[in-house]
Formats: structure tokens, C-alpha cells, sequence
């Protein structure tokens, strides 16, 4: 248990609280705490790369709203809200209000699978690579849901891309979990990054670098980021899936995007770069000679960094996959995920389960 | 073939508005599935009668309204009608003028392909190329802007040359720039031309061969691009281009990534005339004759002529009969992209709908020039 999870308890035991109170209580300051996190890194980050886009292609980019444009996402989301809703002629209205909800909340509850630090793991449990895989599985549904359900036939077509995709991206994706599985012996993402911690070659990406490559390819197409950006192509149909949304429920879509697009990152950080732990083998905290509170405080602190940093430089690659990639088709996605990606994944798991027994053998 | 029953057919209407028709072009496709059965061009959104315009006007007052029969090339259609007229006339322009006309019409040329580059990419789903192309040329039309007074709709040249003489600033300017194209040019093919997804998106995707390419009456790049070589600047040279060295780059893949390669080697191509240009008119800054004495407001020409230029979407034709009165008979425009939008159905049948917009982006069709 975190030194935090500690010290909870005993400042709730002392106050006499009741139990219930004292595990429901610290469920709820988790969960706020993770929410306000997700909400402001999303917001950073589509300010990021609007900034980063604009950098590559000698633009300024945003710089009218506060100083170098910061608080542009704030205004952009402000103007989304209150915007009218507006309803289209054909839609299957119980469906079509679902949608931008179920894009959101599978993602946030995905969120709170990451361990951030060795103290704050706000759902730690023994599967959690196979919640991590059925839930993921749910904002899928919510964008095949906006395709159909809006009685547009560019939607339509987004919607049956999306599916498409979906299937043929997860698959890999999955496969390439269980090759982590199989290294660390574990469904256990804490316990995934525990086994990372020694130093940079424990990381999982030197012996499953070919994983780690399917991963994060899969990993583009499951986000829709580009080059994959088919089920809402612009130049093919308009919006595609979320054409007929707008104010806030496609914000929703949009923050939904952009979220996932984060928390993916992070797991990739966490099952592939460490996680949460440190490049050189040491924290800086525990150089210092402080009170065991402070350094344990410190440390936690210089772990959420690193693990930042680690999503930070990859979400810094797709980015410049952006910038510089032209979209691929429908069905050359399909081809190259399907016979390439998936294979190569199966094949992953073969050489991960030699690599394991020569391990325990030598 | 095999038989589609209808009810799996899906029509979807592709346009006027739509971020990839380039304009108001409107497609009705026929899907099966991604599968494109039909495509149906509805033309005539951008419908302006400038061809009827002409019949009520001076032949001064149709001239500013010719620029805008293709916004991106104006140049060549001021040059196409203006060149008309002085057959008519028999009026020589000067040899400074000539050099003048030249090098801003290769110049537009580079403009116009800049923005085809920016947009095809922008169709294939790449944001950055747009950019690229936008900082090059913006850089022509500052300089495009310095001479002309305009950025777009120029209105530069006039019976029996231009309006305003070039001088050595504007020059030093555009020696400048085709300095520094090169490294553009360059870079252009660093990020597209190598790229494995936009290789996959063009190879082998809309072949026009020559059959149809003559069916069509197809011309320009798109034509050369299919292994024919044929480009009036060198095949009856006009103006100055018989004194000049260049090449007319010719490809036999017959494919969308080819017209690509030829729109950027014509790019190089271009750039190459205008610094010979620059180096004739260098020396020749101090010739002062650079139009006709003859008063534009009241010329009277009588007859038919078919006047013609290479602009940057093919074969531009301007076929002006004049009765003899202030104001011409009739005026016709041939022009190349309304040959190439017909292609569009021929060409995307059976491919899939992302490739229609791959396919359409290539053919670099202007809408203005279309519908007229």
C-alpha cells in the first residue's frame, strides 16, 4: 500500500470515521482528481499540437487568446458550449444522443487503470490489461453508433469504416498484450512496471521491440489519427462520423479523440518504457536526505514526470506522423493489418515465450 | 461484370460544396459498398456567361473580366485573347514585351502547379505540403503583386504588350527567388515523392492511356504524363519560346503519381525559362518600347482567329470573331479542364471512393475554367 494510502487511513481512523466512508471517500477523491487531470491534459494537448502543426509548417498558430494563444482551448470549448443544439431531420434520437456520451466514459475509465506513480494507482486490479482490453473495445461502438444513427450517408460510410477498422486493429493490439503478459507473468499493470524498475534494459521494448512497434502502429489506427484517419477523412467525406454533431456533442467526439489519443500514449509508456520509472535507475529524491514523508512525496512527484515525459515524446510522434503523412484507403488499412500486423503479432508472441524459457532456463 | 442489384447501391452526392471537388463541382457516385459503380459530373455552379459577357462589351472592357476565366493562371488568358486581337491587327508587341509576357506567365505557371501540389496532397489527407507550397508561392505573387498592382486578377498586359515596364528591382527580385526554388523543389520531393503512403495512393491509380487521352481531347500535363508529347510551346512556339532552352518532360506511366512528377519537373522547367528570360531583359532594361501606340478604346477589328497558349492545365484557345464593329461577335474559350473533368467517370470507375479524390485531385481541375 502507498505511503498516501497510509497516511488516509490513519487521519480517517482518527476523526472516526465510519468504513464505509473511508473506502468510498478515498474512491471519490481518486476519481476527482484523475477526471480534472484527464480534462486538463486534454486541454494542453490539443493546444500542443495546434502549436507543434504550426511549428512544422512555419505558422504561429494560436496567439490571439492569452499569452501565446494558451488559453485558446479554454475559449474554443467555451464557445462549443454554448452553442445551439441542432438536430437533423433523419436521426435515431435515442442513439444519437448516446453516442458522444459513450465516447468519453469508456476512455476516462480507462484512465484510471494507469498506474501514475508507485502511490497513486486509482484502480488497482489483478487484470487490469484484460479491463484495459474490453473496455477499449466500448468508444468503437459509440462511433459506429454517430455513423448510423445520424441519417447522413457520409456518416454512415465513417460509421461502417470505423467498424472495419476496429476489427482489424484491436486484434493486433490484443495479441501484442498478451506478449506482455507473457514476459511479465502478469495482468498486473503496477505489477508490469514493478518488473521494469531495475534499470533502462529492464524496459519491455528491448526484447519485444517488434511488439512494441505493432503496438504502436495498432495503437494509431484504434485512435484514428493519421495516417489512419479514414472513418473521418475530410477530404473524402467532410467529417465523416460526427458530420451531423455539433456544439458540445462534438466536443465530445473531439476531446474523446484526443483523450484517447493520450491515454494510449501512457500505456504504451507503461507496458513498453517503464512507466513510471525512472531512465536511471534512481530517483533524485532518494539522494536527498529528507523525512521519509517528504521523499516518498518527492519521489511520487518525479514519477508522474517521467511518465509524462515518456507520453509526452510519443505523443510528440504521432504528431509528426501528422504533419507529414498523406492518408492511407479503406482498404489498404485493412490489408496491412490484417496481413501484416496481425501475423507478425502471433509470431511476437512465439519468440516473447522462447525468449521467456531460454530466460528461467539459463 | 457482374450484375449489382440496386438496392445495394448506395447514390451519394459529392458536392458543389465539399472540401475536395476543388470549387463547385458535383458528383453523383454510385457506391456498392467503397466500390465506385457511377460517377455522374454535374457541371455549370460556377456558371458566369463571360462568354455572352463579351458580346455586349468593348473590346477594352472585356479585357480585366478575362482574368477571371481561370483565376489561377490569369496571365495566360489575358495573353490568349489579347494575342487574338492583335492578329486581327497585325500588331507585332515588341521584343522586350514579348520577354515581359514570358517570364510572368511562367511565373504564373509555378503558381498554379504550387497550388495544385498544396491541394493534391490536402486531398490525399496531408496538411503540411499545403503550407510548403503556399510560402513559395507567395513569394511570386509579392513579386507578381510589385509589377501588376494585383495579386490575382492581374490585368497586366495590353494591346501589343504590357501595361507597366519591369525594372531592375522586380528582376533582381525574381532572380532571387528562382535561386531559391531549387531547395523548395527539393524539398517538395524529400517529403511527398519518396513517402510509401502517398506511393501506394498514385501508383498505378487513374491511368489515362492514349487512347483515351485522344478520345478525350485530354491536353497539358495530364497528356504528357501519358507518353504523349505534345506541348505547343514547343511544338508552335509562340512569343519568345523558340530562343529559349528547355525541355518538355514526358512520363509513360500513364498514372496519377506520374502526373505529379511531370507537374514538378515542369516546375523546374519553368524556372529555367524565366531565369534565360531574366538574362535577356537584364540586358535590355533600358528599351523603353514596350506597347502599341494604337488606342485600345477604339479598335475596330474585323475576322476569325484562333488564337493559342500552353497554360498550366493544358491547351487554352480563344476564338474571337469580329464583325468589325466596337464590340466582338462572339467569343469562344476552349479550355483544357472542362476536357479533363469529363475523364473523371472513365477513370474512377471501380476504384474505391478514397481514390476518386486521389484520382480528381490529379487531373487539376479548375472550376471557373470549366463553367466560365
Amino acid at each position: 500500500m502507498s505511503i498516501f494510502y497510509l497516511i488516509y487511513i490513519e487521519f480517517m481512523i482518527r476523526i472516526n470515521a465510519p468504513h464505509w466512508l473511508i473506502f468510498a471517500l478515498w474512491h471519490l477523491i481518486s476519481f476527482i482528481f484523475i477526471a480534472i487531470l484527464l480534462v486538463i491534459t486534454v486541454i494542453i494537448l490539443v493546444l500542443f499540437e495546434r502549436k507543434y502543426l504550426a511549428f512544422y509548417t512555419r505558422r504561429k498558430g494560436p496567439n490571439r487568446v492569452g499569452t501565446y494563444g494558451c488559453l485558446q482551448t479554454i475559449a474554443d470549448a467555451i464557445k462549443l458550449l454554448f452553442k445551439e443544439n441542432i438536430e437533423p431531420k433523419n436521426i435515431d434520437k435515442m442513439i444519437y444522443y448516446t453516442a458522444p456520451l459513450l465516447v468519453f466514459s469508456p476512455i476516462m475509465t480507462v484512465w484510471f487503470l494507469i498506474p501514475f506513480t508507485s502511490g497513486i494507482i486509482p484502480f488497482d486490479s489483478s487484470c487490469s490489461l484484460l479491463l484495459f482490453m474490453a473496455i477499449l473495445s466500448i468508444p468503437i461502438l459509440a462511433t459506429l453508433f454517430a455513423g448510423f444513427s445520424s441519417g447522413n450517408k457520409y456518416s454512415l460510410i465513417g460509421g461502417l469504416r470505423a467498424c472495419t477498422q476496429a476489427i482489424s486493429s484491436e486484434i493486433p493490439l490484443f495479441l501484442c498484450l498478451i506478449s506482455i503478459s507473457i514476459l511479465s507473468g502478469s495482468m498486473n499493470l503496477d505489477s508490469i512496471v514493478k518488473m521494469q524498475n531495475d534499470s533502462i534494459f529492464q524496459w519491455y521494448i528491448f526484447p519485444n521491440i517488434l511488439g512494441f512497434i505493432i503496438f504502436f502502429i495498432s495503437a494509431l489506427i484504434v485512435m484514428n489519427r493519421t495516417p489512419f484517419d479514414l472513418p473521418e477523412a475530410e477530404s473524402e467525406l467532410t467529417a465523416g462520423y460526427h458530420s451531423e454533431y455539433s456544439g458540445m456533442k462534438f466536443a465530445m467526439f473531439f476531446l474523446g479523440e484526443y483523450a484517447l489519443t493520450f491515454i494510449l500514449s501512457a500505456f504504451i509508456a507503461t507496458l513498453f518504457l517503464g512507466g513510471y520509472n525512472s531512465p536511471m535507475g534512481f530517483y533524485i529524491s532518494d539522494l536527498l536526505n529528507l523525512p521519509i514523508i517528504f521523499q516518498e512525496f518527492l519521489k511520487n512527484i518525479e514519477q508522474f514526470i517521467w511518465l509524462m515525459l515518456k507520453t509526452g515524446i510519443l505523443i510528440l510522434i504521432i504528431m509528426w506522423i501528422r504533419a507529414s503523412y498523406p492518408r492511407l484507403t479503406t482498404e489498404k488499412t485493412l490489408i496491412f493489418s490484417w496481413y501484416i500486423l496481425t501475423p507478425l503479432a502471433i509470431f511476437n508472441i512465439f519468440i516473447m515465450a522462447i525468449y521467456k524459457l531460454l530466460r528461467s532456463i539459463l | 461484370m457482374e450484375v449489382i442489384s440496386q438496392d445495394r447501391i448506395l447514390d451519394i452526392n459529392i458536392g458543389p460544396q465539399h472540401p475536395s471537388t476543388h470549387g463547385v463541382l458535383r458528383m453523383v457516385v454510385s457506391l456498392c459498398g467503397e466500390t465506385i459503380i457511377n460517377i455522374n459530373p454535374i457541371i455549370g455552379y460556377l456558371h458566369r456567361g463571360l462568354e455572352k459577357m463579351a458580346e455586349n462589351r468593348t473590346y477594352l472592357q472585356y479585357l480585366p473580366i478575362v482574368d477571371r476565366i481561370d483565376y489561377l493562371s490569369g496571365f495566360f488568358c489575358s495573353y490568349a485573347y489579347l494575342n487574338g486581337i492583335e492578329k486581327l491587327l497585325n500588331i507585332t508587341p515588341s521584343e522586350k514585351a514579348k520577354y515581359i509576357r514570358t517570364i510572368t506567365m511562367e511565373m504564373n505557371r509555378i503558381t498554379s502547379h504550387l497550388l495544385w501540389l498544396g491541394c493534391f496532397l490536402m486531398d490525399l489527407g496531408a496538411s503540411s505540403p499545403f503550407f510548403y507550397a503556399f510560402i513559395e508561392r507567395e513569394k511570386i505573387i509579392d513579386i507578381l503583386e510589385d509589377l501588376t498592382g494585383s495579386r490575382m486578377m492581374y490585368n497586366y498586359y495590353t494591346l501589343g504588350g504590357v501595361k507597366r515596364d519591369i525594372d531592375i528591382d522586380i528582376l533582381n527580385r525574381i532572380k532571387e527567388f528562382s535561386d531559391h526554388f531549387e531547395t523548395a523543389l527539393k524539398e517538395y520531393e524529400d517529403l511527398i515523392e519518396g513517402n510509401p503512403i502517398f506511393l501506394s495512393r498514385t501508383k498505378n491509380i487513374g491511368l489515362i492511356n492514349k487512347e483515351t487521352a485522344n478520345q478525350y481531347s485530354i491536353t497539358g500535363a495530364n497528356l504528357r504524363a501519358s507518353g504523349i508529347k505534345k506541348d505547343l510551346r514547343k511544338d508552335s512556339p509562340y512569343l519568345i519560346y523558340n530562343n529559349i532552352d528547355f525541355e518538355v518532360p514526358v512520363l509513360n506511366n500513364e498514372d496519377s503519381f506520374s502526373r505529379f512528377v511531370i507537374r514538378i519537373k515542369e516546375m523546374r522547367e519553368s524556372k529555367k525559362i524565366i531565369l534565360q528570360c531574366y538574362n535577356w531583359l537584364i540586358n535590355h532594361i533600358k528599351d523603353e518600347e514596350i506597347k502599341s501606340n494604337i488606342n485600345f478604346m477604339h479598335i475596330k477589328p474585323e475576322g476569325k482567329v484562333i488564337s493559342e497558349v500552353e497554360s498550366p492545365r493544358g491547351l487554352l484557345q480563344c476564338i474571337i470573331h469580329a464583325d468589325g464593329t466596337k464590340k466582338p461577335y462572339r467569343i469562344k474559350w476552349r479550355t483544357p479542364s472542362f476536357y479533363s473533368v469529363q475523364l473523371i467517370n472513365n477513370l474512377a470507375k471501380n476504384y474505391k471512393l478514397p481514390d476518386l479524390m486521389s484520382i480528381f485531385g490529379s487531373l487539376d481541375v479548375i472550376m471557373p475554367e470549366v463553367d466560365r
